[in-house]
């Protein structure tokens, strides 16, 4: 925990983070659960684990930011602003939904709060925040377009593609890999040939760091100083955020090709969630008891979300004909 | 009128409407400095300026993905293809990307992108350089598919697909670049979804798009001078069809030869056929035929070249078949 750095935000910032970081894993514990029910069917990636990434990110982010990402999107499209209620209702494929059951699990969007999806093609997003990028420049505004990819989408060509345009027309994105070691069942060493996959943007001439996306706070304190430079630059940066999924890389995975014990280790000693509740503890900023109402907030939000999805109506059939072309 | 080469006249296309509308930028490989590798966009880049005529580096996935993302945002891009043979590395952005983006997201976003280039066998350039890409990418619901076999439909199609807030795939010729035409001094649109009969006749009708509808013509005039009076039919837009023309165009003549510089197998040819068998089993006086590439990988050499493709003397042999002349 960068603790003195800390400092920096504010109490309720740092509250903020904490409760943030609970909706989202319980969120995610609660997509599973009715995975298993049979609520709803398809893929479906959970994010559980990599939470303090998704919220150090976000909080260095302001509403007229852009966000793309891949399949493993839930928490991202939360925190970018669309109601757990009306994520949960998309996964359950209802027409209260944020993309009114078209998307699924995969393919989150919200055209007003500027959240582009939810990409299902391991990679393909990447040119896509390229072209936002594009359109910021073309704009001449200071708006800045977020990137999420996985640690296995380095290795598609799409990638190395929009990151050459990227850094050649310096178009304001900023690419964050989520190396989370494994693309599905494959260890990501043993398909990549830099152990440490911020090297590729050493390719590019492009500026690139890394941190630990296990660490909420430590990611807000590296992202915000890299935000405030692109707004000023205007230059794209390439991040690589060390994470772990503790889930599989979906419900369906059976993980054989992780030790248990790597699994237990995280969650032990580098979770997120119980980090920054030691440090609230420690440095008297929450009592346990504090932290156990904020969880159970979370998991009411998350109740509530739930119920909504579960009573919210399936579209018109005849609505698959609809949004094909404008 | 004035007398246009293709290339001015898709060039003029492009002229007006970006002078009509800011949003609207241009990208693709040699298309600025060089004026464009058939020289279509010649004189753009020192009209509209660095701005908004872009040369791409050799990426096609990738240039195809960032005008994605900036039409999404608010842009307006051409995307210019040296060739669909390139094209078809950008399939995975075209089909998964810019065809998908308004239904999955439950028509939040639309996608207003024209990608534009030559399509088709051109003399000589071997298996690699020589598909015509209109069989696969008319399978693709979410996409607009427009050709054009004269100067002033290119000129006004390409006007229209500018305009459309849909993805349209644009399919040109290297072999019609040359060509000349009669194109209005006035401004004029050709709305895309309307087909065109190009020759009127009562025996047979010639359904042909893109550079075989000139040999399609020209089999009308051989065969005119044989007292056969063949129709010719452009329908101009492939994805949607103008099936109303197409029907109609049967019920008068009640014989069908769709001519395809394309492979037959599930090819377009194959669809109008399969239409026409549906809503015009009773107008049939004879089965519909297909005039298509021979099932091998375009040759090199100009006399196997020739051999594969449709010609006039297959068009005229495919009437005489329709028509029961011995």
């Amino acid at each position: 925990m960068a603790k003195s750095k800390a400092k920096s935000l504010d109490q309720d910032a740092l509250v903020d983070i904490y409760k943030t970081m609970c909706l989202f894993r319980r969120f995610e514990e609660r997509v599973g659960l009715a995975y298993t029910k049979r609520k709803f069917s398809g893929f479906c990636h959970l994010h559980i684990g990599q939470e303090g990434l998704a919220v150090g990110v976000q909080s260095c982010l302001r509403d007229t930011d852009y966000m793309i990402s891949g399949y493993r999107s839930h928490t991202q499209a939360i925190g970018k602003g669309i109601e757990p209620k009306r994520v949960m209702a998309e996964l359950f494929g209802k027409v209260e939904g944020c993309c009114r059951g078209k998307g699924g699990s995969m393919h989150m969007f919200s055209e007003p709060l500027r959240f582009l999806g939810g990409h299902g093609i391991v990679g393909g997003q990447v040119p896509l925040a390229v072209g936002v990028g594009f359109k910021i420049r073309y704009r001449e505004e200071d708006d800045i377009c977020v990137c999420y990819m996985g640690d296995a989408a380095t290795n598609q060509g799409q990638f190395f593609e929009a990151m050459n345009m990227a850094a050649t027309w310096d178009l304001p994105v900023l690419f964050i890999v989520e190396n989370n070691r494994y693309g599905m069942g494959t260890d990501i060493k043993r398909t990549t040939s830099v152990e440490h996959l911020w090297k590729r943007a050493e390719a590019f001439d492009m500026a690139h760091s890394d941190c630990d996306g296990m660490d909420a706070i430590a990611v807000h304190e590296h992202v915000s100083e890299i935000v405030q430079k692109m707004r000023k630059d205007k230059k794209p940066h390439f991040m690589e955020a060390l994470t772990y999924r503790y889930r599989g890389h979906s419900v369906s995975d059976p993980g054989t090709y992780r030790t248990k014990k790597e699994v237990e280790d995280f969650q032990k000693n580098k979770d997120p969630i119980k980090r920054l509740g030691k440090y609230f503890v420690s440095q008297k900023i929450a009592t346990e008891e504090q932290l156990k109402e904020w969880d159970a907030e979370a998991k009411a939000i998350v109740k509530a979300a739930e119920e909504f999805a579960d009573n919210a109506e399936n579209p018109p059939v005849e609505e698959a004909f609809d949004h094909v072309l404008v | 009128m004035a007398l246009l080469t293709f290339r001015e006249a898709l060039g003029q296309a492009m002229d007006e409407e970006m002078a009509r509308d800011e949003s609207i930028f241009l990208m693709g490989e040699e298309v600025a400095q060089y004026d464009g590798a058939y020289k279509v966009s010649k004189g753009l880049l020192e009209k509209y300026g660095e701005r908004r005529v872009w040369d791409s580096p050799i990426s096609e996935a990738g240039f195809a993905g960032l005008g994605i993302g900036a039409a999404l945002t608010g842009l307006r891009p051409i995307i210019e293809m040296m060739t669909w043979n390139f094209g078809i590395q950008a399939f995975d952005q075209i089909i998964n990307h810019a065809a998908k983006m308004r239904y999955m997201s439950g028509g939040q976003y639309k996608c207003p992108i024209v990608f534009r280039g030559p399509n088709g066998a051109a003399h000589m350039l071997g298996a690699q350089h020589s598909q015509a890409v209109e069989p696969m990418l008319t399978n693709i619901p979410g996409l607009i598919v427009a050709t054009c076999s004269t100067p002033y439909d290119g000129k006004g199609l390409l006007k229209s697909a500018i305009r459309d807030d849909n993805p349209v795939i644009f399919l040109e010729s290297e072999m019609m670049y040359g060509m000349k035409g009669e194109v209005p001094d006035d401004e004029y649109l050709i709305p895309l979804g309307e087909g065109d009969i190009k020759r009127e006749g009562t025996d047979v009708t010639l359904i042909a798009w893109n550079k075989a509808l000139h040999k399609a013509a020209e089999a009308a005039e051989q065969l005119a001078k044989e007292g056969i009076s063949a129709e010719v039919l452009d329908p101009r837009t492939l994805q949607p069809l103008d099936e109303d023309l197409i029907f109609g165009s049967v019920r008068k003549t009640h014989r069908v030869i769709v001519v395809e510089e394309a492979w037959g197998f599930a090819s377009l040819g194959s669809q109008i056929a399969d239409r026409i068998q549906e809503e015009c089993f009773d107008d049939l006086d004879a089965p519909v035929k297909k005039v298509s590439n021979e099932f091998v990988p375009m040759p090199y050499n100009e006399a196997q070249e020739e051999r594969v493709m449709p010609s006039t003397e297959r068009i005229i042999k495919a009437v005489n078949e329709v028509l029961y002349r011995s």
